[in-house]
Formats: structure tokens, C-alpha cells, sequence
């Protein structure tokens, strides 16, 4: 471990300056100004300022996320805009039917996730309560394109408001163990999250300029995939890539993991739907 | 279409075949037969066209291009390092209020990029610009 | 139809007479390149936007012809003159003979 880490400075020094435009700039989109960068909260114990994804990307990346339109996510958002109002299930309702502007949820990604009846529950949780519960609809999986521009929809209506995870009374236990789990060693290659996203941040680790891995941005448009990417589907691919058994999307490991990560990024503004590599 | 790092890799080793037949004085390279074809063995100037690109691209699957060549009929565009040359060619019509355009485009691998505008005196004029294409540390 | 290809455009609403004006356009569709195989190591087969036209009033603004190497989700951006109140159609054309248009209207004072 200490070999590869030692390997991981001296590519970043390598690199350093080539890859790492931007941390300087400001994130703006239709003059509103986010915050990507903030004081830890104070339960963070190793880290003193947080940093959106956003700062860590090259320009060219960066500027995907300045105008809406140049956002590609926007084409997954109007797609679930149309889902909203179209009916599903026995019930013969849509999203619409009950709620009907998505503008009300304002203000839930940003408290996500949080405990409801003793119970974690994420924003993929809640859109399947009401397909299943209210709609009489099948559950969308956990990560499916429908699921994934649903949740990026809703989590868009809180961009701008600051992260603001709840971690005590009921969801303590589930802050605690997400945090085990972010500080636990798996895999063949034997690493923690902490490893990249704690000790490594603003580091290359080869071709690649690790964050802190704040979700302040999820679900977000990846390069990569050209797709809208969500947070437990962010956390499976991590996993793979240290050779690890991923945990299941919507597994309590997953979301509790959830819980901690986003409190970590308690103070960020959404970004919902952000645009990374 | 989501191309995964291994897709990427593959198409990588496919264009590089493609380069060490290039050394090979009988076989001009694709590109070279792409803008032949576009110029018609017409001899191409630099200067009078911009081709804009990230010296680095954080991803080769999405990466954002411009070109502006005032006086341009059409321009059209080459990845030199991909299994197939050709990218867009942008013809300008009446009504184009510059003869400019950007789009998004896939690089299988570090490369350079080939602009080529046909201008409105029938002379060709082209810009290139090297993109390297880096792979995220662990493929993710 | 490919499935949930769904074109997203940006056009100003008004605009003087003569003005040049930015348009961006935007559709999803995979541009599946033709060059991956897949688990069985058959090609999938292409499946690309291979045309984008943009018109005003039935005249020529740009006339776009796409490869496998354009992104998916095809963006493009352009300029365009617009002489006198009239409408922008844009088409794209795809591999498989759909054919997907928006419109929009600009008006001059």
C-alpha cells in the first residue's frame, strides 16, 4: 500500500499543473453561484475544506456544467419531465396526479438520505414507495435510465441549497456505520475510500485527478458513459475498480454509505444534475 | 453508446495496426485518403481556419471540438487516430451567420486532429491540433 | 424510431433584422459506432445520427454530415442569419430511416 501511494505522489507530481485546471474557478450557471468550497463540518475529523467534484475537472469539463444547455443532462431531465405526467400502474396515475409541480420538492435532495419509521430511506426509495404503494406500478431498478432521470429531475428542483444531512437522533446508526464503511479496507487492492478521496484528494492517481468524492452533484452526467450516473452506481463502480465484491445498489451497506458520504458535503450546494468525466 | 475503457483500448490497438502500415510508402495513411477524397488532391494552406481543441481530454469519449474558417463552404474534420478518420463535415448554407461550428467528439486515443475548409475561391485550407487522451487512474 | 431519442434546442425568441444569432442543438441517441462487439464478440452493428440540417424559412443555415466518431447525444453549435420572423427546422436523420425534426420561431421587430 505504502508502495502505491508513494507511486501515486510521483505521478502527481508528474502531472501536476497538467490536468488540474480550474480550482480557482467559479461555478455559475444563470449568474446563481454555488459553493464548492467550505469549511468541513464538524464531525469531518481529517479534512479542513471540502470541495465540490466540480473544482477537481478539467475547463472543458467544467464549462459543461455553466450553461444548461450545454449540460447534456438536460435531455434526461426533459425525458422525466414527460414521465412525470404520464400515468403507470393500476392506479391510472402519474407522478403528476398527486404532485403536481416536481418544483415542490425543493429542499429534499439536499436532507437525502434520512430516516423515516425507524428505516434509511434514499430518493430511489421514495420514487418506488409511490410507484408501488400509490401507483400500483412495478419498482424501477435501483439505477435504471428511468430511475436515474427521475431522481436527477427531482434532485435538480433543490440546486443551489446547501447540503444539509441529518446524522444524529435516528440516523446515527446508520452515520456510524457508513462511516465504518468508508474507512474499511477491501478488495485486492486492499483500500478504503478514505485512501483516494481523504488522503489522496487533488492528487493524480495516474491519468486521473482524484476528488473528495462529494455527491453534491448526483445523479450527474458522466463523459465516460454519456449517461446519468447515480450515486450507488458511482459507489459500484469505486468498488470494482479496487477489486472488491461491490456491494448491491439500494443495499443497506450502499445507502448507509450514502447517509455518510453526503454528510461530509454538508455546506456544498447541490448541483444536481453536474457533469463530471 | 457507452464505451467502456477496454472498448476504448480495443479500438486503440485497431488504429494502431492501422499507424505501423502508415510507414509503408505505398499506403497513404486513411486520413490522408479522407481529406484527398474531401479536396479532391487539391494542395492545403495553413492559416485562414481555427481548429480549437483541449491540449487534454478528460475523457475520450466526449471531447468538445471547434472549428471557424471565414470564407468556408464546408469544413470538415479528421481524428487521425481513430479506426475511422472521418468526424462531420459542416456545409454552410445562405442563411450561416459564420462559418464556424462545435460539436462533441469520441478520440480512441492520444491524437491529432485535422480540420479541413474548402473556401469560397475553391482553395483548401487546414488546422490541426494534437488531444491527449488520458484514462482515469483506475478506469473509473 | 430508436428508442427515447428525444432533440433538445436552443434558439433566441426575438431577434433584429439581419442579426446573427447562436443556436445549440441537442438530441440523445447513442451513435452505437459500428466498431464494439458484444458479449459474444459479434459487432453491433452502427446505429448513428448520420445527418443534421438546420433551416430558416426552407433556406440552408448548416448541413451536417456525422461519423461514428461524434459523441453520443450529438451536440452542435452554430450561427445563424435571420433576416425576417420565420421558423428553424432542424432534422436529424438516422441510420435506421427515422427521421426526427423540432421547430422554432424567431421573431423580428
Amino acid at each position: 500500500m505504502r508502495t502505491l501511494l508513494a507511486s501515486v505522489g510521483i505521478a502527481a507530481l508528474a502531472l501536476s499543473g497538467a490536468a488540474s485546471a480550474g480550482e480557482d474557478a467559479v461555478l455559475s450557471v444563470d449568474g446563481e453561484v454555488f459553493v464548492t468550497e467550505a469549511a468541513a463540518p464538524d464531525h469531518l475529523e481529517n479534512v479542513d475544506t471540502i470541495y465540490s467534484g466540480w473544482v477537481f475537472r478539467t475547463d472543458e469539463t467544467q464549462e459543461l456544467q455553466l450553461d444548461d444547455f450545454d449540460n447534456p443532462s438536460f435531455i434526461f431531465l426533459d425525458q422525466a419531465l414527460d414521465t412525470w405526467e404520464t400515468v403507470d400502474g393500476s392506479e391510472g396515475k402519474s407522478c403528476a396526479s398527486c404532485h403536481d409541480d416536481v418544483e415542490d420538492f425543493a429542499g429534499l435532495k439536499s436532507t437525502l438520505p434520512r430516516v423515516e419509521n425507524g428505516e434509511l430511506v434514499t430518493l430511489t426509495n421514495l420514487v418506488n414507495e409511490c410507484r408501488t404503494e400509490r401507483m400500483g406500478a412495478e419498482a424501477w431498478k435501483y439505477s435504471g435510465a428511468d430511475m436515474s432521470a427521475m431522481t436527477a429531475l427531482i434532485a435538480h428542483q433543490s440546486r443551489g441549497m446547501a447540503m444539509s444531512v441529518a446524522i444524529d437522533g435516528d440516523a446515527a446508526p446508520f452515520f456510524e456505520k457508513g462511516k465504518e464503511l468508508y474507512y474499511t479496507r477491501v478488495g485486492q487492492l486492499d483500500m478504503a475510500c478514505a485512501n483516494c478521496h481523504e488522503d489522496n484528494y487533488g492528487n493524480m492517481i495516474r491519468a486521473d485527478h482524484l476528488s473528495q468524492g462529494q455527491t453534491n452533484g448526483f445523479p450527474l452526467y458522466r463523459l465516460k458513459n454519456a449517461k446519468i450516473n447515480t450515486t450507488h452506481g458511482r459507489f459500484k463502480g469505486c468498488m470494482s475498480n479496487i477489486r472488491a465484491t461491490p456491494f448491491k445498489e439500494g443495499s443497506p451497506e450502499f445507502k448507509a454509505l450514502e447517509l455518510y458520504v453526503a454528510s461530509r458535503g454538508n455546506g456544498l450546494s447541490v448541483e444536481t444534475p453536474a457533469v463530471r468525466n | 453508446m457507452s464505451l467502456t475503457r477496454r472498448d476504448v483500448l480495443v479500438w486503440g490497438a485497431g488504429s494502431a495496426a492501422a499507424l505501423s502500415l502508415s510507414g509503408l510508402p505505398a499506403f497513404a495513411t486513411a486520413t490522408d485518403d479522407a481529406v484527398m477524397a474531401f479536396t479532391g488532391g487539391a494542395d492545403t494552406m495553413d492559416g485562414g481556419i481555427t481548429l480549437t481543441a483541449p491540449e487534454i481530454a478528460e475523457n475520450g469519449n466526449t471531447v468538445p471540438i471547434e472549428v471557424d474558417a471565414p470564407g468556408a463552404v464546408s469544413i470538415a474534420v479528421y481524428a487521425t487516430g481513430n479506426p475511422l478518420p472521418g468526424v462531420a463535415t459542416f456545409n454552410f448554407g445562405a442563411l450561416a451567420g459564420s462559418r464556424s461550428g462545435s460539436t462533441r467528439i469520441r478520440l480512441a486515443k492520444t491524437q491529432e486532429v485535422v480540420a479541413v475548409a474548402k473556401m469560397e475561391d475553391g482553395t483548401f485550407r487546414k488546422a490541426s491540433a494534437t488531444v491527449k487522451v488520458t484514462i482515469g487512474g483506475c478506469g473509473g | 424510431m430508436a428508442k427515447g431519442v428525444k432533440p433538445r434546442v436552443k434558439v433566441p425568441k426575438s431577434a433584429s433584422a439581419g442579426e446573427t444569432i447562436t443556436i445549440k442543438t441537442l438530441i440523445s441517441h447513442k451513435m452505437e459506432s459500428g466498431q464494439r462487439k458484444d458479449g459474444d464478440g459479434n459487432v453491433i452493428p452502427r446505429s448513428i445520427i448520420n445527418r443534421f440540417t438546420a433551416e430558416f424559412n426552407g433556406e440552408m443555415v448548416i448541413d451536417v454530415a456525422l461519423e461514428p466518431a461524434i459523441s453520443t447525444n450529438p451536440y452542435f453549435q452554430f450561427d445563424a442569419v435571420v433576416p425576417a420572423s420565420g421558423d428553424f427546422t432542424f432534422t436529424w436523420y438516422d441510420d435506421d430511416g427515422s427521421v426526427y425534426t423540432e421547430t422554432k420561431s424567431v421573431s423580428v421587430s
